[in-house]
């Protein structure tokens, strides 16, 4: 049995990794890629959670959030390739008004 | 008894009277203005006329509840009107001359452009001095106390484009203003300790109290501090100072307000205190004693003066002070019978004073004066009849008033006596002075004059009216433009003359109602029902009618030396004074120089208080400390803000450094938490 503390670190890493790439990132995948780790981050904790404690609506919640992550992904390349195509870059500094 | 239920009118019609002229005289004709002035100013008149008809000596004093004003517990006081004996005089004499001067400023002011303004301030005058003297309580005369301070201090600074004029007002207001902070702790004092300031309540409790013979007591303290504010109206040492300025005024002012009535408030709310003073023995000492050194303080730099007004602005202030010494003494109904003649005299002497200045297009130095005699021969006589009764000639009025003062000072004390007769000579002196300078010898005014004239806001509001008077002359076919600018000196119009002869003739003959006592007996249910037994008049002894007799010659003597004296000095052999002055040296500067009473005053009082105010109060504590604080705040907020502005970049990805940054803090501070 891996001690919980373990997918406790890890999970920072991942989270603490998700921030970095996204406040340090201009490519807007990138940073889409960073939100994306994020979350599994917090995922991943949730399911360790609930495995520790023999819970199952942690387990649920991760469904709830991935499906919410799925569904923001499509929205999100959606958006970014409407963007790409408008702005022809995909760096975020650039990008800083909302109507040409 | 009819007509008393409505003596509350008689402050009211001339209330109404500035009101209308107040609100509307700007866009009224003059003739309106002066209708609406005089019909109610003379309504209050005709209506104290007909109270006085029906009031004698035995008629008990009435009272007039208007409204309820204050309620607090015990304590009350009421919107209520008194009439005894000694309110009637005062009525009488405000109404009367009052009503005089407000023809008279027909005339004078007729030209100013602030004419419905003039009127209207006359009429707010009468409103509160009648407030003044028919209040039944000390908060209403307080009332018209200060009202008349504020009527003083607009007319004063009529002409307010004048700096002169304005600070000059302002100086009298702030004067009167140390006065009546005694006068209101005077009346402090009387609601702690009695519980009310209605005069009949409160004389009926302050009477049974024993005098107060030895050291300051309450009833003492009372006293002098209601003379510290008869001394600020009434122009007494120390606080006589503003008198002369208020000369800066229209003249018609200074006769009604600055000679007549508002100075003699003073000595009516001494009189009208009365009951207290007699049960302060120090403190009437204190009266006696003020009054007799104003007498004759004010006489002696009267005699150096060269302005007319100015000489007569020193002598109201003068016969005040005699006014304040039969006070003193006890001789109560003494002080108000001078005081009403010396309303007569002196307001003639003002009014002639201005007819004089009308005359010869605004001028006041006397030194440019003289020979006036034949131009305005109605002026001359009337104001040589005034020039009599002050000197105290007999058989005129200020004869008898002033002889009854001497004849009671000298029973008090030789002292005030021996002060009162040299005071009486030196009266005497410089009135025949006035009368030689302006009146005797050659018209000294003319084109040479005009250069060194002071350009008086007077003298303005006479400019035009001259122009139109010559006018008049000219249609007339009267050759009339010489060598003077103004044409030559000329009398006034009737609207003037009228009421200088009717003060003429009360001067000559309105002393005679004080023959045989008949004026005293007449105030006797006011000063003597009330008396303490013991502080009665003397019984009379054998010889001494012939001590009487002795005390009058002596005043008339010296009387009559003033005016030889005069008339050798500046009619005689008018190269003397010149030479006495320089003989005098020092002396004559001093005097001259009012004895530099308002240099001290403002190097002692004054400059400090300016110089203290600016310094601490305005550059130290406003403008250090308060705008200091005030200052230093925004200036903190500022320069913190100009620091945190840079956070707000619009820099998204900045925005969520600084999330990160303080969930990485809290994250921090719990873990730390977690391990301690």
């Amino acid at each position: 049995m891996v001690p919980l503390s373990y997918y406790l670190v890890l999970s920072g890493i991942l989270f603490a990794s998700g921030v970095l790439g996204f406040l340090i990132k201009r490519n807007i995948i990138t940073i889409f890629l960073s939100i994306e780790l994020m979350l599994n981050g917090v995922n991943l904790s949730f399911v360790a959670f609930a495995a520790q404690w023999h819970v199952l609506s942690g387990q649920i919640f991760v469904f709830f959030v991935m499906v919410v992550a799925a569904a923001e992904a499509a929205v999100g390349l959606a958006i970014i390739i409407a963007v790409y195509r408008t702005r022809e870059t995909l760096n975020v500094d650039q990008v800083n008004l909302l109507k040409l | 008894m009819t007509p008393n239920k409505y003596l509350w009118l008689i402050p009211m019609f001339p209330l109404a009277g500035a009101a209308i002229n107040g609100f509307f005289g700007r866009h009224s004709s003059k003739r309106a203005i002066t209708a609406v002035a005089l019909t109610l100013c003379g309504a209050s008149f005709g209506l104290a006329v007909l109270i006085a008809a029906g009031f004698s000596s035995a008629s008990a004093p009435y009272y007039f509840d208007l409204a309820h004003w204050l309620r607090s517990g015990d304590f009350q006081v009421d919107f209520s009107f008194y009439l005894d004996q000694l309110s009637l005089v005062m009525m009488l004499v405000v109404t009367g001359v009052g009503f005089l001067i407000h023809i008279y400023s027909v005339g004078y002011m007729w030209d100013d452009d602030g004419y419905y303004r003039f009127m209207s301030y006359l009429n707010l005058f009468m409103f509160f001095m009648l407030t003044l003297v028919l209040a039944k309580n000390y908060l209403m005369m307080f009332i018209g106390w200060e009202g008349v301070g504020l009527a003083s201090y607009l007319l004063i600074g009529f002409w307010f484009t004048k700096d002169s004029a304005a600070s000059a007002g302002k100086k009298a207001f702030i004067v009167n203003r140390i006065g009546d902070f005694g006068f209101l702790i005077a009346l402090f004092l009387l609601i702690k300790h009695f519980g009310t300031l209605d005069y009949p309540a409160l004389f009926s409790k302050i009477q049974p109290l024993v005098p107060e013979t030895a050291g300051v007591g309450l009833l003492t303290s009372i006293g002098i501090l209601l003379m510290v504010g008869a001394a600020g109206k009434s122009a007494q040492i120390p606080l006589y100072v503003w008198l002369p300025d208020a000369m800066e005024g229209p003249t018609p002012v200074s006769a009604l307000i600055h000679a007549a009535t508002m100075v003699t408030a003073g000595v009516y709310m001494v009189a009208r205190s009365h009951i207290i003073f007699e049960r302060a023995p120090s403190a009437s000492t204190v009266v006696a004693v003020i009054g007799t050194l104003t007498a004759l303080f004010a006489a002696t730099i009267g005699i150096a003066q060269t302005d007319i007004k100015k000489v007569l602005a020193y002598s109201t202030v003068s016969q005040l002070g005699y006014m304040f010494m039969a006070c003193g003494v006890g001789a109560f109904s003494a002080g108000i019978f001078h005081l009403m003649t010396h309303a007569f005299f002196k307001g003639l002497l003002f009014l002639a004073a201005g007819s004089v200045i009308h005359g010869i297009g605004g001028e006041q130095d006397m030194r440019k004066m003289g020979g006036l005699r034949t131009y305005m021969p109605w002026t001359f006589a009337t104001m040589g009849i005034a020039t009599l009764a002050i000197a105290g000639i007999p058989p005129l009025a200020g004869f008898w008033s002033k002889d009854e003062i001497l004849a009671r000072a000298f029973d008090a004390n030789w002292v005030y006596w021996l002060i009162g007769v040299i005071t009486a000579f030196i009266t005497s002196f410089y009135m025949f002075r006035l009368m030689y300078m302006t009146f005797g010898g050659d018209y000294r005014g003319g084109p040479a004059a005009h250069d060194v004239r002071h350009e008086s806001a007077d003298a303005h509001a006479m400019h035009d009216k001259h122009a139109k008077d010559e006018l008049a002359h000219d249609t007339h076919g009267a050759p009339h433009h010489g060598e003077h600018g103004h044409g030559e000196p000329h009398e006034s119009p009737w609207v003037m003359l009228g009421p200088l002869v009717v003060l003429a003739i009360l001067s000559l003959f309105g002393g005679f109602i004080g023959i045989g006592d008949r004026f005293q007996h007449f105030l006797d249910p006011v000063f003597k029902a009330a008396a303490e037994p013991g502080l009665q008049e003397p019984v009379r002894e054998a010889g001494e009618n012939t001590r009487e007799y002795l005390l009058m010659g002596i005043s008339v003597a010296v009387a009559a030396l003033g005016w030889f004296l005069a008339w050798l000095l500046y009619s005689s052999r008018p190269q003397l004074p010149a030479r006495i002055a320089q003989h005098l040296g020092r002396l004559y500067t001093a005097v001259a120089n009012k004895y530099y009473v308002d240099e001290l005053y403002a190097a002692v009082f004054v400059n400090p208080l300016i110089n203290g105010s600016t310094t601490i109060l305005w550059h130290d504590i406003d403008q250090g400390a308060i705008d200091g604080t005030v200052n230093a705040s925004a200036d903190a907020a500022r320069h913190i803000s100009d620091e945190l502005r840079h956070m707000q970049s619009g820099n998204l990805r900045s925005y969520a450094g600084w999330v990160a940054a303080g969930g990485a803090v809290v994250i921090a501070y719990m873990v730390w938490m977690g391990i301690r």
